[in-house]
């Protein structure tokens, strides 16, 4: 399998050099043939990178530990949804496992992009080629997934046992795929520089592809919040690790553009700013990729170090004088077609929603490189963990939370002091209202008081639509509440799909605010002693230590602390079970440092959160860390009502306008001032479809 | 020798829920409060395989929950590599030495009579700045707190002026035109700014 493996890796590499001179030449010169070849090598890549997968998987399932890969990540007694997963758990297999997903992503764009965007598709191709080569000789030449080993161990060493968990079954996947989608919004900013071709087309021809990876990244994002709380014990989701905030970043900038790009679509501005925005989301994502394997910063979950970083390095350099050069090149085609009337419309306070989303991400890295800049300038290091984050980002997330509520009402072009008042006495009165409570009843965090005061306004600007939207229906054709809101919402899928995934962002900033309030303590029981801690909800715990049993799993042996919980107001909660493993090999021989597994019971108002820390004296004597953790749950709820708007935005059927693709048709600017569109790009348009 | 996997606890469970309705517990305080043990002394049996069960732990103190000590190592980052604050850390990694050392020297030093800034300041001296996880607020550091903020407002400053000069621009424009325009029937003063724009572009 590994001599199949390198052999399709090969292909690939000639595929994809083939790929890019044809896409650019085909793009250049307009040639049937070379657009059609171009197109047809894009297929032919994937098709060869999945071969690769194939291998390398088959050499997975086969336990065949000459592979030096297969030893490195997987055992015999490694549960197989494991040992798939082993495919990206290493850095090898995910390097092979990105550049195998980016040409799935290149072959589908080539595939469903509709033929009104053909000219832009050679140079699409030879964009995606030209990134898919780079992973396959980074895959070759630097972290080669088919090495084998001199000799065959009789079991391999097995996957670290944090990875061993159905959250990373899933989590990195939906980040790759986060990752790697944004390669093909920023290949159509390419073929739209390249071409001259800079109306909305491009945009329109991308809109499902943005959604669809900003969907990716914030669902991956999340599941690594989730996975890094039920698995590593400490309590929290987020800690500010620096490979945390390198997934962090491209999801601001594409958040950003998200909304941005409603602005050229509607009024034809900020064509620079989407340009460089969709190219920074890009290079932040390759940079986040270099930030994990260069280990020039130091995190938990970086890879191994090697020379990989150098090579990511290379190409962060060379992509963003690639972009810098062609941007300069295409600086007077980006002249925006209208300009801003107002300081109070919508156009403005998008730009402003851009300015702080634009400022997190530089103060996240900022804070991430500050070590590095520290270093450099006075030769200390220093450490930027958590409380520097927090103590930066909290007040710019809270303006960009208040400018979700304000920037879909306000409206396009200059809003009037009526339009204003009709649209913000409600909300602003809400939000009003609820800070007004919270300081009577003595809110604990200031912070906190501050999200919830602000979640009340936006969503009442949110309900506040719907409900509008929802009675002007019911007036105008007679339909029932009910009808008229679903068939708003089925009628304008972008805007309303829109609000839902703000009524998400806000669920998620409510979550956060009750992290203010974690409570935590350690106890160590004898069995049937019990200990209470009091909830930030005013009621009491008691925690009751039951036992600690051991017993042989599959991979593990396993001692498992069980805690009988009752609570002062609701009676018995339950039984919590937190486990210490020691994963061993198919001889039994221990093969990591023991793990530790939390114990969670989750619930509405808060999650009761009991880590076993270990035994005293070998005995059934336990210590615990209790903790009990606020609005948790709603974290992952959040992210349930996020994704469910993203996906009524994608419904099909909702594209653009026929005045909007009219308005991006080619020849339109050119009827306007007379100068037609060059023959060459036209013949592109026609001669470019297969 | 390893006991089959569910017996011991299923019997475990159904006792400790008994003994959980004894004893209902009294709210007083989050310190951890040990309640008396049915039969006044636990016996707390030895582990069929301790060596399974991580690495050995000592017992709870009032010093692990005290919320000084628990507010100096949360501004401690762990010398171990793991990018966890001291009290993260040991709470966490229970296989670490380096965080129950280090919480151990807190208390050494908290048991010597020193303030919490003193006790940062011992250990700044002895690992360096980067023993803290946030840096001190001085110096060179301070630009790591200042620069987000400073070029946030600078560039929303810049970007607002920009913004109320075009609109000013728009406005005045769309004043003059109104002027020069104004006998074209139902063109408000705006959309008489932007054709007007629009034929000085095209040199109309």
């Amino acid at each position: 399998m590994t001599v199949l493996g390198n052999l399709a890796l090969w292909l690939a590499l000639i595929l994809a050099v083939w790929g890019v001179g044809v896409g650019f030449l085909g793009g250049r010169t307009g040639r049937p043939e070379l657009i059609q070849s171009a197109r047809r090598t894009t297929y032919a890549l994937c098709g060869v990178l999945v071969v690769a997968g194939v291998a390398l998987l088959t050499a997975l399932l086969r336990h065949d530990f000459n592979v030096a890969y297969v030893a490195s990540y997987t055992s015999r007694n490694l549960p197989t949804v494991y040992v798939i997963s082993a495919f990206y758990g290493g850095q090898a297999g995910s390097l092979l496992f990105w550049g195998l997903v980016l040409s799935v992503f290149a072959a589908l764009a080539q595939w469903v992009t509709p033929r009104r965007y053909n000219h832009l598709m050679p140079y699409v191709g030879a964009t995606t080629c030209a990134i898919v080569l780079f992973f396959v000789v980074v895959t070759l030449f630097a972290s080669n997934p088919f090495t084998r080993l001199p000799f065959t161990p009789m079991d391999g060493r097995g996957l670290n046992p944090q990875l061993q968990n159905p959250g990373m079954v899933v989590h990195p996947p939906m980040l790759y795929l986060g990752y790697i989608s944004i390669t093909i919004p920023f290949a159509f900013a390419v073929a739209a520089l390249a071409m001259k071709r800079l109306d909305t087309g491009w945009l329109h021809a991308i809109r499902k592809w943005t959604v669809v990876s900003w969907l990716f990244l914030t669902v991956g994002i999340t599941l690594g919040m989730w996975w890094a709380y039920v698995e590593l014990g400490w309590g929290g989701y987020w800690a500010w690790d620096p490979v945390e905030n390198a997934s962090f970043l491209p999801w601001l900038t594409m958040t950003a553009f998200l909304h941005s790009v409603m602005i050229q679509e509607k009024r034809g501005m900020l064509k620079k700013w989407n340009i460089i925005l969709i190219s920074m989301s890009f290079l932040l994502s390759i940079f986040g990729t270099f930030l994990t394997r260069s280990g020039i910063i130091s995190s938990v979950h970086s890879f191994t170090q090697s020379s990989v970083g150098y090579y990511f390095l290379a190409f962060l350099i060379l992509l963003v004088v690639g972009v810098a050069w062609l941007l300069w090149l295409r600086l007077p085609l980006l002249e925006a077609d209208a300009q801003l009337e107002s300081m109070v419309s919508r156009e403005a306070s998008f730009l402003f929603n851009n300015l702080l989303l634009v400022g997190i991400a530089f103060s996240i890295l900022w804070g991430t490189l500050f070590p590095i800049i520290s270093e450099l300038v006075r030769g200390t290091q220093v450490t930027v963990g958590p409380p520097f984050f927090n103590q930066v980002n909290i007040p710019i997330g809270l303006g960009l939370l208040a400018l979700t509520g304000v920037g879909p009402l306000i409206a396009w072009r200059k809003a009037s002091l009526k339009n204003l008042r009709r649209q913000f006495a409600v909300p602003v009165t809400a939000g009003i209202v609820t800070a007004a409570l919270l300081t009577a009843l003595r809110f604990g965090d200031f912070y906190a008081g501050v999200a919830l005061s602000l979640a009340v306004f936006v969503v009442a600007t949110i309900l506040q639509e719907f409900a509008r939207g929802a009675g002007a229906r019911h007036r105008l054709h007679g339909e029932n509440h009910v009808l008229a809101l679903a068939r708003l919402v089925g009628r304008n899928r972008r805007r309303y799909g829109g609000y839902i995934v703000h009524v998400g962002i806000v669920i998620y900033f409510v979550a956060f605010a009750g992290m203010a309030f974690k409570t935590e303590m350690e106890a160590s029981l004898k069995p049937g002693e019990s200990t209470l801690l009091k909830s930030p909800f005013g009621h009491v715990y008691t925690f009751t230590h039951l036992g600690v049993s051991q017993y042989r799993d599959v991979n593990r042996v396993v001692s498992a602390a069980t805690i009988d919980v009752t609570s002062d107001r609701g009676g018995r909660v339950g039984v919590i079970k937190s486990e210490k493993r020691q994963h061993v090999d198919s001889f039994g021989r221990p093969t990591f440092e023991p793990s530790t597994e939390a114990g969670i019971h989750s619930g509405l108002r808060e999650d009761i959160y009991v880590v076993y820390a270990g035994s005293v004296e070998g005995t059934e004597e336990a210590v615990y860390r209790f903790t009990l953790n606020p609005l948790v749950w709603w974290v992952w709820f959040g992210c349930v009502v996020l994704v469910a708007g993203g996906v009524i935005v994608l419904w099909p059927g909702g594209g653009p306008t026929r005045a909007s693709l009219r308005r991006a048709m080619p020849g339109y600017a050119a009827t306007l001032t007379g100068k037609p569109e060059p023959a060459s790009e036209t013949a592109v348009v026609t001669g470019g479809s297969p | 020798m390893i006991y089959p996997r569910d017996t011991r606890i299923t019997r475990r469970a159904m006792l400790g829920a008994g003994l959980a309705a004894l004893f209902p517990g009294v709210a007083r305080s989050q310190q951890p409060e040990q309640a008396p043990n049915e039969s006044g002394q636990a016996p707390s049996a030895p582990l069929p395989r301790p060596d399974m069960a991580g690495r050995p732990r000592s017992r709870v103190t009032d010093y692990e929950n005290d919320p000084f000590v628990v507010g100096i190592e949360s501004e401690l980052r762990c010398t171990c590599g793991c990018n966890l604050s001291v009290y993260t850390c040991r709470t966490t990694d229970f296989t670490c030495q380096t965080s129950p050392a280090m919480h151990q020297h807190v208390i050494a030093l908290m048991e010597q009579g020193k303030t919490g800034e003193e006790i940062l300041q011992e250990f700044v001296a002895q690992y360096g700045e980067t023993v803290l996880m946030a840096p001190p607020k001085r110096g060179f550091n301070i630009a790591a707190y200042v620069v987000p903020g400073v070029v946030i407002i600078a560039v929303g400053g810049a970007l607002s002026w920009v913004l109320a000069r075009r609109a000013r621009l728009m406005a005045s424009q769309a004043a003059a035109a109104s002027n020069d325009l104004g006998d074209v029937p139902g063109l408000s003063s705006e959309e008489a700014a932007r054709l007007k724009a629009e034929l000085e572009r095209l040199g109309v």
